[in-house]
């Protein structure tokens, strides 16, 4: 089975937009409602195609993030790469469901992956968050609905697969 | 179908321990660095897109505006002018007899120290951690551990150095602690960061200390990091706890830390050539 190059373009400029959205100044009280944007797109391609959007790549967007972030590297580097994990093993299921369920789904994936962070924080000794550290897991889970229709459409018309 | 899934088993595992292993050696060490100069090298022309917008909205309110406005502002700034260039004379000749006395002492000291402006990058990090990203970076000659200052104090030190880009970590984050003493009495202590905006801590005062609200705060510069003399805040609130050694002392931060666009990176220990040849231009000019 030959790897197609097909899109390759289309799906990196999704995640530069992902990123951009990650870096883009909020006011104050929006802050911590914010989507995890990247890991969100990271779950749909890795549903989507997940012959060409692996671990590496997951763990590889985690790093970039860290950098953009001012983190530890490793912290989202490992908690992308558990996403990326996650998502491959059950992509199947995940096609099937209705969007609702995926959405279901989505928080639940995006609740270890902010659960993972929050462990390395608390073993660092950083952790100075507070319970709205959990909410874009609810914010993303709203998001997906759409998120995967735009993304859907996007893939379909470039004919990614 | 099976082969790919233990591929990605196995990928996954090396991957994950990959990570972990950075987690554990980037706090310590600093072998990793030049893997973070490569990624924020990748990472800064993305912050460089975000930030155009809050450029051009910049731009639009600096070039938008009416004659009279600007006529208003250049009025002020001329009398601001000529406020600071009185204060500037006095200076100079108190700096002037300064360096005569430090001379009869034979200790050296060093008043002025270099500078460069840089821009703040409008980029959001880390929520509960205070960090900015500024435009100047190792190509300008910044470094780890460099102080950063703003027109009115203290703001913080450079964390992390990208080719163009660098984090610089705020006084007032949780992590960040700074050797300061009392501008009225030299009395040391260390400042704090609580992770709030507008309030440090001074830490390890005993009860009795002389201090009063309102005392300046200015920066030792004992840690050799931060060049001494600079103001770091005021003391706002002074609260004794019975049966606790130590007083609770907060202190307001003079850098507005939230407002400011323009920074001044400082090489605390590189003389400014040209500030010292202008002072000493205008020493010998007044003598004369």
């Amino acid at each position: 089975m030959k790897k197609s190059k097909k899109g390759n373009g289309i799906i990196a400029m999704s995640f530069i937009i992902a990123i951009m959205l990650t870096a883009l100044p909020l006011p104050d009280w929006a802050v911590n409602w914010r989507p995890d944007w990247v890991a969100v797109v990271l779950i749909y391609w890795c549903m989507a195609v997940p012959d060409r959007i692996g671990i590496f790549i997951a763990w590889f967007l985690g790093l970039l993030l860290d950098v953009q972030q001012g983190n530890i590297l490793g912290q989202n580097a490992l908690s992308m790469t558990l996403i990326a994990f996650l998502t491959i093993n059950s992509y199947q299921r995940m096609r099937a469901y209705p969007l609702l369920q995926q959405a279901v789904l989505v928080c639940f994936y995006l609740l270890l992956y902010k659960l993972v962070m929050f462990l390395i924080l608390v073993y660092l000794g950083l952790n100075k968050s507070d319970w709205t550290y959990w909410m874009p897991a609810i914010t993303s889970m709203l998001l997906w609905p759409w998120l995967f229709i735009i993304l859907r459409d996007v893939r379909r018309k470039h004919r990614i697969s | 179908m099976f082969q790919r899934t233990s591929s990605t088993n196995i990928r996954f595992v090396v991957f994950a321990l990959v990570s972990v292993f950075l987690i554990a050696v980037d706090p310590h060490q600093s072998h990793l660095k030049f893997l973070r100069t490569l990624l924020t090298t990748l990472v800064y022309p993305i912050q460089y897109v975000v930030n155009i917008p809050i450029e051009i909205t910049e731009w639009g309110s600096t070039t938008l505006v009416t004659h009279s406005t600007l006529l208003k502002e250049n009025e002020r700034l001329k009398q601001e002018r000529l406020l600071l260039s009185r204060k500037l004379q006095r200076y100079i000749v108190l700096e002037t007899e300064n360096r005569r006395l430090r001379k009869l002492l034979e200790s050296s000291f060093k008043i002025n120290d270099k500078v460069l402006v840089a821009e703040l990058i409008g980029v959001e990090l880390q929520t509960f951690r205070k960090q900015v990203v500024i435009n100047k970076g190792l190509r300008e000659g910044a470094y780890e551990g460099q102080p950063i200052v703003g027109s009115t104090g203290i703001m913080g030190q450079i964390i992390h150095v990208g080719p163009f880009s660098s984090t610089v970590l705020l006084i007032t984050d949780s992590d960040h602690a700074l050797p300061v003493q009392i501008n009225r009495n030299g009395l040391r202590a260390i400042a704090v960061g609580t992770g709030n905006n507008n309030k440090l801590l001074l830490e390890h005062l005993p009860n009795t200390a002389d201090i009063l609200v309102g005392d300046l705060i200015i920066t030792s510069g004992l840690a050799r990091r931060f060049p001494s003399g600079y103001p770091v805040g005021k003391i706002k609130k002074i609260a004794y706890i019975p049966g606790e050694a130590f007083a609770k002392v907060t202190i307001e931060p003079s850098a507005q830390l939230s407002q400011l666009r323009e920074v001044l990176m400082v090489w605390p220990n590189e003389k400014a050539d040209e500030i010292n040849k202008y002072l000493d231009d205008l020493t010998t000019k007044f003598r004369q």
